[in-house]
């Protein structure tokens, strides 16, 4: 049977002098499987036109359309609304990017600027030669590689870290599993040195105060918890 | 000259960065999980009083070097205090980096907490208020038994409780609360215990993190109640500001005297 949803947005365009942060509300019939992309988009085609949220895939991959839902960080996408035994559904930007309206918020220059600061490549000398097989690695450490490359970049464990909203500079836990995965990864050569360069300070992994909110709502499942923790020992160990 | 250079642009002369941060952040957890561990076994001394006041009298002794030395020695017992006081400023200096240093930091915390409803997020704030307490109500407490070690005992400690019981309440709070996040928070910090499914084994330090708050927390309670009992008997029987006899002692001197 078919119920009412209320949805909920916080509605605000930082760019205009005359907008006023405030709370819209709309009311419309819930579908069979619907998520919460699906019902937003109802919404901005049948009731206002001027809400703003970010999508492209609309299947949990691209990691765009993250907002915080009732408070917490998730994928509109991976949203079902029927999860909400309230009926009710609060949406806010996730806090932590720069808002551009609405529930829109720009994840992907904060993204460029984290991959920039990680130094998020390989680093090598070798001569690579695109015509031959790529120098093979053991399957574990491959497989322990691909785990961490699944980041989807979404920027939901930045929205849910108390810590990286207490302290604008902090690396985020997304940065701090791409130094692992890269220091996991053979073919490059830096060495744990380097990484300490990169996040061997307060504002990189000793800022981490293990709140854990990361770990928690990250939705590919990341073992980040983990992954920290591991960097935090190689990092403490040099002399 | 180096020094200044680093002091002003964050990195050495040959571009690297200070390694003060990773010891800074290795010497806060030590310094935490001694003083964590160190109350267990503080809990499990002054609880002695629940067996007996001759066996807590035992233990306050045994701290005066009553196994070397005939008559006791308070001031052993300030040695121990004036280490755990160092340990302890230092960790407070260490911890205070993480604390809210501004109003912003603090609303938006408090926002965030109250919107994201994460348990762990919400224990890091009740061990930043405990700890912010315990600068000034664990100060408190070394500073008395640094400076009157000779208080302590069944009478002398059971005398304090009758005016300061309130202060030992709220004492014990912040000291199970913050020690108990505290050592369960070191555990995932580090990956200790983690094995092969650091999801099931954090769910599990975190339900034997609570059942040793509860735990501490009842003992602390008991031992408190315990003490204040003592205290008012000392009152009723005008005795305050005596020393504890032991039923041993009290049972040589009667022998002396029947044999005199």
């Amino acid at each position: 049977m078919s119920r009412t949803i209320t949805i909920k947005a916080l509605k605000y365009n930082p760019n205009s002098k005359v907008s006023k942060p405030h709370v819209a509300e709309y009311k419309l019939e819930e579908t069979d499987g619907m998520t919460l992309f699906v019902a937003l988009s109802k919404i901005r085609e049948t009731m206002d036109p001027d809400l703003s949220f970010d999508f492209v895939c609309r299947a949990g991959i691209c990691g765009s359309c993250g907002m915080m839902v009732n408070g917490k960080p998730a994928l509109a996408c991976r949203t079902l609304t029927k999860n909400y035994e309230s009926g009710v559904l609060e949406l806010f930007p996730m806090p932590a990017f720069k808002l551009i309206k609405d529930l829109s918020v720009d994840t992907g220059n904060w993204m460029n600027d984290m991959s920039k600061r990680v130094e998020s490549w390989i680093h090598t000398n070798e001569e690579v030669d695109f015509s031959k097989l790529e120098k093979p690695i053991e399957p574990e450490v491959a497989q322990e590689v691909f785990e961490l490359d699944r980041c989807i970049e979404c920027g939901i464990c930045v929205a849910a870290c108390g810590t990286k909203l207490m302290r604008p500079n902090f690396v985020g836990a997304v940065g701090l599993n791409r130094v692992a995965r890269f220091e996991l990864d053979p073919h490059d050569n830096r060495t744990i040195e380097d990484y300490y360069e990169l996040v061997g300070d307060d504002d990189g992994i000793f800022g981490c105060m293990s709140l854990l909110a990361c770990e928690d709502n990250c939705p590919k499942h990341l073992p980040l918890q983990s992954k920290i923790a591991y960097m935090r020992r190689k990092l403490v160990s040099l002399r | 000259m180096s020094e200044l250079i680093e002091g002003f642009l964050g990195k050495s002369i040959e571009g690297r960065k200070s390694r003060l941060p990773a010891k800074l952040d290795y010497l806060q957890s030590a310094t935490g999980l001694f003083l964590g561990l160190f109350m267990w076994g503080h809990m499990f001394f002054v609880s002695s009083i629940l067996i007996s006041k001759d066996f807590m009298y035992a233990v306050a002794r045994f701290f005066e070097g009553s196994f070397i030395f005939e008559e006791p020695k308070p001031g052993l017992v300030s040695i121990v205090v004036a280490v755990v006081f160092l340990i302890f400023i230092v960790h407070a200096a260490l911890g205070m980096r993480k604390l809210p240093a501004n109003f912003r930091q603090w609303q938006v915390y408090r926002t965030h907490m109250k919107m994201m409803s994460h348990e762990d997020t919400t224990l890091w704030f009740i061990q930043a208020i405990t700890g912010f307490a315990m600068f000034f109500m664990g100060s408190a407490h070394l500073f008395l038994m640094l400076t009157q070690p000779s208080t302590i005992g069944p009478f002398g400690s059971g005398d304090r409780m009758v005016f300061m019981w309130p202060f030992y309440l709220l004492l014990l709070l912040a000291v199970e609360f913050h020690g108990g996040i505290g050592l369960y928070r070191l555990s995932v910090k580090w990956g200790w215990f983690e094995g092969e499914n650091a999801k099931q084994t954090r769910a599990t330090l975190k339900k034997v993190k609570w059942a040793i708050t509860v735990f501490f927390l009842a003992l602390g309670t008991l031992t408190l109640v315990a003490y204040l009992k003592i205290g008012l008997e000392n009152i009723d029987q005008n005795r305050v500001g005596q020393k504890y006899a032991p039923t041993t002692q009290i049972h040589e001197i009667y022998q002396a005297k029947v044999r005199a």
